[in-house]
């Protein structure tokens, strides 16, 4: 349907629409692409859920400031990564889309628009709903605005590469350099065909020289290396380990004769495999306990009155 | 058994003969000892850290097993009882104040670290284990970040109902950031476990909904906590300015400059004043304002970055600087900061704690105007607070002897909180709503907002029965859910492509 609406209360009036139509109720959100507003002496900005993560880098970055996500597709909504909690290796340092979002507007089915949160980093005050529905693929309600927290841009950048061939040293390598106080931007790792690689990234004033004493081969220029973990998560299957677990994945994942990035201390995993089925067999997929699905369904049921949204 | 709210029920017999029943149930679960009654034993539950509230329950449990929350959860369900869950009871709106009615459950037996798990950077506790407990279990080589100043005593169990920050708040995040997983008593019984030791369980993020719901969605039995590595370096420095103004500038160009420091915290004249007369760690009385800049990570950057920094503060009028030499140095400039609630005893006879939050571009505007409104009162406020996220503590001096003070100075309260939300903040950055400033959502909320709160409150808990009157400024029943809802095929979809 090509209603795109250019206000909350419009879009919020379109959703009950659809869903009092009997659903499944979706609405563009085309129409809501600005940036509200970006206060870069409190490191904060307000963004409609139609604006592209890499515009409003753009905008940021003229401050010198950055909006810490790094999800595969840097073109895609913040409507869509806050619905698929969509990130990248730059979690490590500076957590989730979760652990960004300070406020959040949620347009409902029932046409009411619900605020939680606010603009100020620390605000305890009401129930998070932005945790809420970020990762909830659109089925309490439509993300119209998220407020978020900013960070500086780094003042230079330079990354450390271990490469090996055997799964136990990638694992202790990860255990070390997550375990050592370096405080890195990022520490990802991948594996293909029985070999790969870890790589600790430094930020900061003095990047390079803490990356030199870290050893392992050393790039300054770094950044084709981090776009191939990035896009090497478009597609591939995630899964969720412990930080001592990677050597089994490492093999499960030769097995199944696929490849993997990942986040090396958060333990998340990206697999590409056309038979994911040995990974599979070794990290059974998780479902929530019974006791929590009927929680989310009582949550559905109290959000989405017409149980119309569909992800 | 028939679910009646026994406090429904018309007539005091029916309903004491039902409390009856129901205490002798609690003693059954936890035992005759770990059941209290008796009105001058209560006394001591009557309120949590914030006095100026009181009110005595039905009965207090001390449960000593996770399966004896559970069950006295189960027995208040039951009954249609209200209870409250209690940690240390140092929090300071009223959170854990408990139901006049209603079961009060205390956790502080409930201590037992259950899993240290170093590799994965883990620590799984029960709700009464304290703060500084779990940075004890994992240093020195890895500490726990959330420090709310109380962190000797106050619980985990009460930093995650509460998403505690502290001081350190600024480099490190808050409660909400290092909890994975959580084992919950639902407020009807029913004990769900939600997320892990893994990180993007499936399903809802349900622990970010939980952590800082104030007790109104369930009780925690088990928590799982991220660790850190300890920094490698530590930089302390406090700076004095002719005004806070001065100081705020500072602050400003700091943050500016792209530095991320562990704390940056500032006392105004009336808080150096009172906390170097109780701890006398050589803060300066002729300065207006003091910085207390912390900075932690590696030697390298920290070397680098506390140069920067002294040069900002010299730029921005700084009348002297003093960089800790060593430990015990920086443990006196910390001493002064945290003594500061404390000491205002001696400056003065009452005093009221605002926790409201400005964005920190706007804090010398909204000083400026804390300042105005002082003078108009005629009452003392004093500032010490987290300067760098911009969350203020003003302490309202009053004296409750004289008639009409307490009041007024509550009144003046309320404006302080008014004047932050106009700024674009917020009435409470670390403390919590409780039943201290509920009365304040509607400045930040909308009916609409309210009610979107209330949906998941309902979803949690449709009774009512756990921690009501707080949070929500005036109570909300739940209703019946309109329509049967339709289980949506997305849902075993989205499992189903789980991993």
């Amino acid at each position: 349907m090509a209603v795109a609406p250019t206000t909350y209360d419009e879009a919020a009036d379109a959703l009950r629409a659809a869903a009092e139509r009997g659903g499944p109720a979706g609405i563009s959100l085309a129409g809501l692409d600005r940036i509200v507003r970006h206060d870069a002496g409190d490191l904060t900005a307000v963004l409609q859920a139609g604006v592209r993560l890499s515009a409003a880098q753009e905008a940021f970055a003229r401050d010198g400031q950055m909006l810490a996500l790094d999800p595969p597709d840097p073109d895609a909504t913040i409507g869509e990564i806050v619905s698929a909690a969509e990130s990248g290796p730059l979690r490590h340092r500076y957590g989730g889309v979760r652990d960004l979002l300070i406020g959040v507007a949620i347009a409902l089915t029932d046409g009411t628009v619900a605020r939680s949160g606010g603009r100020v980093i620390k605000n305890v005050a009401g129930y998070d709903l932005a945790k809420l529905v970020t990762g909830s693929r659109g089925t309490l309600g439509v993300v119209l605005e998220v407020a978020v927290r900013l960070h500086p841009l780094p003042r230079s950048r330079a990354t450390a590469v271990f490469a090996t061939a055997d799964s136990v040293e990638l694992g202790r390598t990860v255990n070390a350099l997550s375990h050592a106080p370096l405080e890195l931007e990022a520490l990802d790792v991948r594996w293909a065909e029985g070999r790969g690689a870890v790589l600790a990234r430094f930020a900061g004033s003095c990047a390079a020289a803490r990356a030199h004493r870290a050893g392992g081969e050393v790039l300054e220029n770094d950044e084709e290396l981090w776009a191939a973990q990035r896009s090497g998560q478009a597609g591939a299957r995630k899964l969720s380990l412990l930080q001592t677990e990677w050597p089994r994945l490492c093999r499960a994942v030769d097995e199944a004769g696929g490849s993997l990035v990942g986040r090396g201390a958060l333990g998340l995993a990206w697999v590409a495999a056309d038979d994911t089925s040995p990974v599979r067999a070794e990290f059974p997929p998780r479902e929530p306990p019974a006791a929590q699905r009927a929680l989310e369904e009582r949550l559905r049921a109290r959000f989405d009155v017409h149980g119309a949204l569909v992800a | 058994m028939a679910a009646t709210p026994w406090a429904k029920r018309s007539g005091w017999d029916t309903a004491t003969v039902s409390a009856e029943r129901l205490i002798d149930r609690l003693t059954g679960i936890c035992g005759a000892a770990n059941v209290i009654t008796r009105p001058h034993q209560l006394r001591t539950y009557e309120s949590d850290g914030l006095l100026m509230y009181r009110s005595r329950p039905l009965a207090a449990v001390l449960p000593e097993t996770r399966e004896q929350v559970r069950d006295a959860v189960r027995a208040c369900a039951d009954t249609g009882v209200p209870w409250v869950a209690r940690g240390s009871g140092t929090g300071l709106s009223g959170g854990a104040l408990p139901h006049s009615e209603g079961v009060l459950i205390v956790l502080s037996r409930l201590r037992r670290i259950l899993d240290v798990d170093l590799p994965n950077q883990r620590v799984v506790v029960e709700p009464g284990v304290t703060n500084l407990e779990v940075s004890k279990a994992v240093g020195p080589t890895h500490f726990y970040p959330p420090d709310p100043s109380s962190q000797v005593v106050c619980s985990i169990g009460g930093n995650v109902a509460e998403n505690s920050g502290g001081a350190h708040c600024f480099k490190y995040g808050f409660t909400t950031n290092y909890v994975t997983g959580l084992e919950v008593v639902l407020p009807d019984g029913e004990v769900v476990e939600l997320g892990g030791k893994e990180l993007d369980p499936p399903g809802y993020d349900l622990v970010g909904a939980f952590v800082g719901s104030e007790g109104t969605l369930g009780v925690a039995t088990r928590i799982t906590l991220r660790v850190v590595p300890t920094p490698e370096a530590v930089r302390t420095l406090v700076a004095f300015f002719d005004s806070t103004s001065a100081g705020g500038w500072a602050v400003e160009r700091i943050v500016a400059a792209g530095l991320a420091p562990a704390a940056i915290e500032m006392m105004d004249r009336v808080s150096i004043h009172a906390a170097e007369a109780a701890t006398s760690a050589g803060y300066r009385l002729d300065a207006a304002a003091a910085l207390l800049v912390e900075l932690d990570g590696p030697e390298l950057e920290c070397s680098s970055d506390v140069a920067e920094v002294e040069a900002i503060c010299v730029d921005a009028g700084a009348t002297e600087i003093r960089v800790a030499a060593d430990e015990i140095e920086r443990e006196r400039l910390w001493r002064a900061r945290k003594a500061t609630f404390g000491a205002m005893g001696r400056v003065a006879k009452h005093y009221y704690v605002q926790d409201s939050v400005v964005p920190r571009t706007k804090l010398a505007e909204v000083l400026a105007l804390i300042d105005g409104l002082a003078d108009k009162y005629g009452m003392t406020v004093a500032n010490v607070f987290h300067a760098g996220d911009g969350n203020l503590h003003p302490l309202v001096c009053y004296d409750g002897t004289r008639p009409g003070e307490a009041e007024r100075a509550e009144e003046l309260a309320g404006r302080i909180v008014t004047a932050c939300v106009d700024a674009g903040g917020s009435i409470t950055g670390e403390h919590g709503v409780g039943v201290d400033k509920k009365r304040y959502m509607p400045t930040m909320f909308s009916e609409s907002d309210l009610d979107a709160f209330a949906r998941l409150r309902c979803a949690f808990d449709p009774a009512g029965l756990a921690n009501p009157g707080k949070v929500m400024p005036t109570p909300r029943l739940c209703g019946e859910v309109p329509g049967a809802y339709r289980e949506h095929p997305l849902e075993r979809a989205r499992v189903a492509e789980r991993f």
